[in-house]
């Protein structure tokens, strides 16, 4: 027993320099069929797309350095931390779990993410959160334009600012910003910040480790008249 | 898809090695872009008064020292070419338009492709990797460089048709993109005087820079022109003696990665491409934004 202790307490390193990518993440697949290391940091990732993406069991994986495209897309239950910037949908179609980024991210952050926490400490691009369906984002810089478009359900939380058109055509997402909103988009109006709002945003910052006063926030959602809303509107499009 | 990378020495020690490093960028994009590759080179500026022209030949047998002693004749004395697969280097003892006027007139089935100063251009058709061994890649030193890898949605696979285009005397233009107003965009150019040599669409968009600079405009001005007259998606990096500038469309769906150091300034479709330069984990790196434009220069010529 006080092997098998040893042995999940041991973090696994593998250095991208030294083992593909595509070992690297059968590795990490496999752990959702049997057991093994639950500590997991990965080297010399240099840009590489699709790091640890479609991870499906309660494992910690550390990235040092730039991710590419995708990493820890489509992720279940794990933790994946990039020590670095992450390109292009990063967490793309999370279900579970937390993702969090110390650096920028490029665009589409968290894009249809179903489930779990993407963190990003640095700025988000444009597109963050775009067609969200559940997950809750949380960025402690800027978003870029087009943020949370067609976002569904789930909260974004945006320590800075929001580039043009935040949450266009979005359903019933919740779109916190504590800096300025360049524009909204169609049918993005702000909305009153109330006391289960106020424990939301103070819950989701507690969450990503993140120290801001929620009643800095202000929030944004859906005015209900697009035509997808209201039928009567269709004609407007 | 298409890749773009770009090179700018900050430092001696990246100068001697600058094409070792484009080279080693270049084929880190080699998944982006495995129909052809492409480079601009800045270096040995011509001396003063002299111009120097990249020419390639579809003719593997191609009689360099021919195309010597034709420019000799004309112009008085011209070094040897150096020739690296299908292109050779001329310097010439007259000013770049009347070496290229020259070339035109007397050697139609010669392509220029790249005339000026400072700048020297080469593109083949193929992966990157076999681009750079057979043109030597990591021979050049030099300030400053841009490359392309391929892959075509607009036009042909050609030598022609692969990137940079040059877009006037020490100028060129890569892209990653397409252009949706470029066959409307090359008719008007035309009728202005600008001449195209291919169907692609982002010789189009050189033509437009090069009409724009001939009008008056700053490198700025005319790339800040494209942003009302060009229609599509686009990451444009352009070359100039001194520097380079990049700009993305406002949508900004086409990627592009900015880092710097104190050794260098580089930027490329993806990260990958400048994490294979020395320092890279260290840089400053940042995602450039949409509609603006980013430049840097410095003293050469």
């Amino acid at each position: 027993m006080a092997v098998a202790e040893r042995e999940h307490a041991a973090v696994e390193v593998v250095d991208l320099a030294r083992t593909s990518l595509r070992e690297l993440n059968q590795r990490l697949h496999d752990l959702s069929a049997r057991p093994g290391p639950r500590q997991w940091r990965v080297v010399n990732p240099s840009g590489a797309h699709a790091v640890a993406c479609g991870l499906d069991a309660d494992v910690e994986v550390e990235i040092d350095g730039h991710v590419g495209y995708y990493c820890a897309g489509m992720n279940k239950l794990a933790t994946v931390r990039v020590h670095g910037n992450a390109s292009t949908g990063i967490a793309e179609n999370m279900m579970s779990g937390r993702v969090e980024v110390d650096g920028n991210v490029s665009q589409s952050a968290g894009a249809t993410g179903r489930g779990g926490l993407l963190v990003v400490h640095g700025n988000a691009s444009s597109r963050c959160g775009i067609s969200m369906k559940g997950i809750d984002i949380v960025v402690g810089g800027s978003v870029g334009h087009m943020s949370a478009f067609m976002a569904q359900t789930g909260c974004l939380v945006v320590c800075g600012d929001a580039g043009e058109a935040l949450g266009d055509s979005i359903y019933e997402a919740r779109l916190y910003v504590r800096g300025e909103v360049v524009s909204l988009g169609a049918d993005c109006v702000e909305k009153d910040m109330r006391d289960e709002h106020l424990a939301q945003v103070r819950d989701l910052l507690g969450a990503a480790g993140i120290d801001a006063d929620p009643a800095e926030f202000r929030r944004y959602g859906s005015a209900r008249q697009l035509y997808t809303f209201k039928i009567d509107n269709a004609g407007a499009y | 898809m298409c890749g773009i990378v770009g090179l700018f020495a900050k430092s001696p020690e990246i100068e001697v090695r600058l094409g070792e490093h484009l080279a080693a960028m270049l084929v880190q994009m080699s998944s982006r872009g495995p129909d052809s590759a492409g480079v601009a080179v800045y270096r040995s500026p011509a001396p003063n008064g002299s111009s120097k022209l990249t020419l390639f030949s579809p003719d593997d047998q191609e009689r360099w020292g021919a195309v010597r002693d034709g420019l000799c004749d004309a112009f008085g004395t011209c070094a040897e070419p150096s020739v690296r697969a299908s292109h050779a280097v001329f310097v010439v003892d007259a000013d770049a338009e009347e070496a290229e006027r020259w070339v035109r007139a007397n050697r139609p089935d010669l392509r220029v492709m790249s005339a000026g100063r400072v700048i020297e251009i080469y593109k083949e058709t193929g992966l990157p990797e076999e681009f750079a061994r057979a043109f030597s890649l990591d021979d050049f030193q030099g300030t400053h460089a841009l490359g392309h890898t391929r892959m075509a949605t607009e036009s042909r696979v050609t030598t022609e048709g692969s990137h940079p285009f040059s877009t006037g005397f020490d100028l060129c233009l890569v892209h990653n993109g397409s252009l949706s107003n470029h066959n409307r965009l090359r008719e008007s150019l035309r009728r202005e005087g600008i001449e195209f040599q291919t169907e692609n669409d982002t010789e189009v968009a050189a033509g437009y820079l090069a009409w724009r600079l001939r009008e008056g405009a700053s490198l700025e001005q005319a790339l800040e022109g494209c942003l009302d007259d060009l229609d599509g998606f686009y990451t444009f990096a352009v070359g100039t003696a001194d520097g380079f500038a990049v700009l993305r469309d406002p949508i900004a769906c086409k990627p592009a990665v900015l880092a710097e150091t104190d050794q260098w300034v580089a930027m490329s479709s993806e990260w990958r491409a400048i994490a294979v330069l020395p320092g890279a984990a260290d840089a400053q790196a940042w995602e450039p934004e949409p509609g603006v434009v980013y430049a840097w220069e410095k003293a050469l010529v």
